[in-house]
């Protein structure tokens, strides 16, 4: 019997326990299936281009580079699903209410706290969006990363949660986040509930996908994608696993809320057209 | 379809609980009802979004300023956690599923959680009614070592006599660590659904150690080493402790081994040569009463259900008769020195008299064994028989 094999990215020790339920749930369901892990995108990327994995459980950052990587190829993609809370995302622009910072406008000239260098969510997509404002990185306003956890894409949370803490001690004037976990950091406490203002929150933008080589043996590809599709919330089997992988359900994959972050990725150089690292002192 | 339902946050955040409300009125809302969401707080729209994401909930914003942020659909996905889920309780099961794991008895507990090993979890096999009562009486009748003797009244015995004690002390702690070391074994296979048996178990094990506590410290009492431990007494022990079934292990342990040591413990309490050997036999005594009483009722109830278990439990203690034929059973050391403790000293009358008191305790304990074995149903001819395999170590 034909074995898929995907990639996924080692972010927490918790993606074993996620891959090997899933694996058995497969097995169990008459795909034969297999996972490879990587310590970051890139090199998960490669592989998938490479022909080492059939399918890669990739970051929006990593499907921009695939399909760039593919193209220069010749070849072709494709986003297989993506979870539910993949979609419609949106991150934030987040100053101290006692800030006197009524908008964006007033981040000229003062220092912003962002993700890792290679988070899009924490970092690309807002410095993107910034930009599309006015401000310009470097030129207009100083940029604090922090880098936890690089090489993941800002899988690892917590360089979103240490730009909050900045934010909190004084040392940056705003910070940058997915809308879900300023919920979140207030909800916990990082943020105290009523100390942060949102100035600015860009357009929405989509997450991870499960990205198929065009190489990936076609019946395979589907029987995955039609077993994803069909598991359902209601399955007391189910459920853990996607709890554990943060969805109520699959959606199938989609291009359309990818368009901010290629062009964060162009305007940053992050990747060339041929998807060549370019981003400099980016060492995942 | 109905109208939408209306839930205000008033200026209440999301981060600050305001999702209560939300998760109210989506798990409230009828099957296709829209949820309208309305609040003041400053940046609930964008939180909105996110825990409708979160969620599995489809939301459409509201645009411009008012008072409505937006309206949510309940996804699919809202109160299927529930699906399937089980009550286990409140009446008790005639077997508890392992997967109801250490659920509240009574809790609805979630489809697909994990199997718990709780082997012992056949109502007919740990249950009897009586253990609710037997726990609360368990539970109002701890008491304090540290206050429940007094540990400076006069001790002043023959250097003789306190050896004695010294060693029937050092005997009993072997025993309790044996009748603490058993249903500590069983304790944590029982499956919490019969609670009440866990409890009583729980307690029994704490008594033990509490026993173990006072008899060790009377025996230091005068700055003395403990006295001796032999290996027919401990392999008589062992046998106890490698029983795997737990009617077998209860059966031998408090119907036949706690119950010959209520004589025991009542007998040192009668001729105790000193107020503290009184005292701490007789808090002793207490307890093991109650481990006895737990132990006769949980067999008869074992007993009821399974008639079979009868020949069962005779033959455990052909078992373990064979099983101890070539050891000492009781120690000399043990036997001498319930004579001179029973005696009070070691003039020739007095050891006569210690010696007599020693023979008529081994008749009660045999009678004892006896009443209890044809409480349980035994033929009193087979019941006589049974009592004379039993240990010569007594527990």
């Amino acid at each position: 019997m034909e074995t898929l094999v995907m990639g996924a990215v080692a972010y927490d020790a918790k993606v074993v326990t996620i891959w090997d339920g899933f694996k058995q749930w497969f097995a169990a369901n008459g795909l034969a299936f297999d996972y490879v892990l990587y310590s970051n995108y890139e090199r998960q990327v490669e592989a998938l281009l490479a022909g080492h994995v059939q399918v890669a459980w990739n970051s929006p950052l990593a499907w921009a580079r695939a399909h760039r990587m593919a193209k220069a190829r010749g070849l072709d993609v494709v986003p297989v699903a993506m979870r539910d809370t993949d979609c419609d995302l949106t991150s934030v622009v987040v100053v101290n209410a006692s800030s006197g910072i009524e908008d964006v406008a007033g981040l000229a000239g003062r220092r912003v706290a962002v993700g890792a260098v290679d988070s899009p969510q924490a970092t690309l997509i807002p410095l993107s969006y910034l930009r599309s404002e006015g401000l310009e990185a470097g030129r207009d306003f100083d940029v604090s990363h922090h880098q936890v956890g690089v090489g993941k894409h800002g899988d690892h949370i917590g360089g979103e949660r240490d730009a909050a803490r900045a934010l909190v001690a004084g040392t940056v004037d705003a910070a940058c986040m997915i809308d879900g976990n300023h919920l979140l950091f207030s909800a916990e406490g990082t943020l105290p509930p009523g100390s942060t203002r949102i100035i600015g929150q860009t357009p929405t933008y989509d997450h991870c996908n499960f990205t198929a080589a065009a190489t990936a043996p076609a019946a395979l590809v589907e029987q995955f994608r039609s077993l994803l599709l069909g598991m359902s919330y209601d399955d007391p089997e189910v459920r853990p696993l996607l709890d554990l992988e943060g969805l109520k359900a699959w959606r199938v994959g989609r291009v359309t809320g990818y368009a901010q972050l290629e062009a964060a990725v162009d305007e940053s150089g992050f990747y060339d057209q041929e998807g060549h690292v370019a981003a400099v002192d980016y060492r995942p | 379809m109905s109208p939408p339902s209306i839930t205000d946050l008033d200026d209440l955040g999301l981060d600050q609980g305001g999702h209560l409300l939300l998760h109210r009125a989506v798990s409230r809302a009828a099957p296709g009802q829209v949820v309208e969401v309305r609040g003041r707080a400053p940046q609930l729209r964008v939180h909105l979004a996110a825990w409708c994401r979160s969620e599995g909930h489809d939301v459409e914003m509201a645009e411009g300023p008012g008072p409505v942020a937006g309206w949510i659909r309940p996804g699919r996905a809202t109160g299927a956690r529930w699906h399937g889920a089980e009550r286990s309780g409140p009446e008790l099961a005639e077997r508890a599923p392992t997967r109801w794991g250490l659920a509240a008895r009574g809790a609805t507990v979630e489809a697909g959680g994990v199997e718990f090993p709780f082997p012992l979890n056949d109502r007919a096999v740990v249950w009897t009614d009586a253990a609710p009562a037997i726990y609360r009486q368990a539970a109002a009748a701890q008491w304090d070592p540290a206050t429940a003797v007094d540990w400076s009244a006069p001790v002043e015995l023959d250097d003789d006599v306190e050896a004695a004690v010294i060693q029937v002390m050092t005997y009993l702690v072997e025993n309790e660590n044996a009748a603490l070391a058993v249903p500590a074994r069983f304790l944590g296979r029982i499956h919490p659904h019969f609670r009440e048996v866990v409890a009583v178990l729980a307690v029994q094990v704490a008594d033990e150690a509490r026993h173990v506590e006072v008899f060790t410290r009377r025996a230091e009492l005068r700055g003395r080493p403990l006295g001796l431990s032999t290996v027919g007494g401990q392999a008589s022990l062992l046998t106890l402790l490698e029983e795997p079934d737990f009617a077998v292990a209860h059966f031998l342990l408090s119907v036949l081994g706690e119950g010959t040591f209520l004589h025991l413990l009542s007998f040192l309490e009668r001729h105790a040569p000193d107020p503290v050997t009184a005292r701490v036999c007789h808090l002793a005594l207490a307890d093991e009463a109650r481990h006895v009483a737990f132990g006769m009722a949980h067999l008869a109830a074992v007993l009821e259900a399974d008639a079979g278990l009868r020949p069962r439990l005779a033959a455990a203690i052909h078992e373990r008769h064979d099983a101890l034929a070539q050891t000492a059973g009781l120690n000399r050391e043990v036997f001498d020195a319930l004579v001179v403790l029973a005696a009070g000293s070691w003039a020739p009358a007095a050891l006569a008299e210690g010696f007599r008191r020693v023979q008529e305790l081994s008749a009660e304990m045999d009678e004892g064994r006896r009443r209890r074995l044809v409480k349980l149903g035994y033929h009193p001819e087979e019941a006589a028989a049974l009592s004379s395999l039993h240990t010569r170590n007594f527990m």
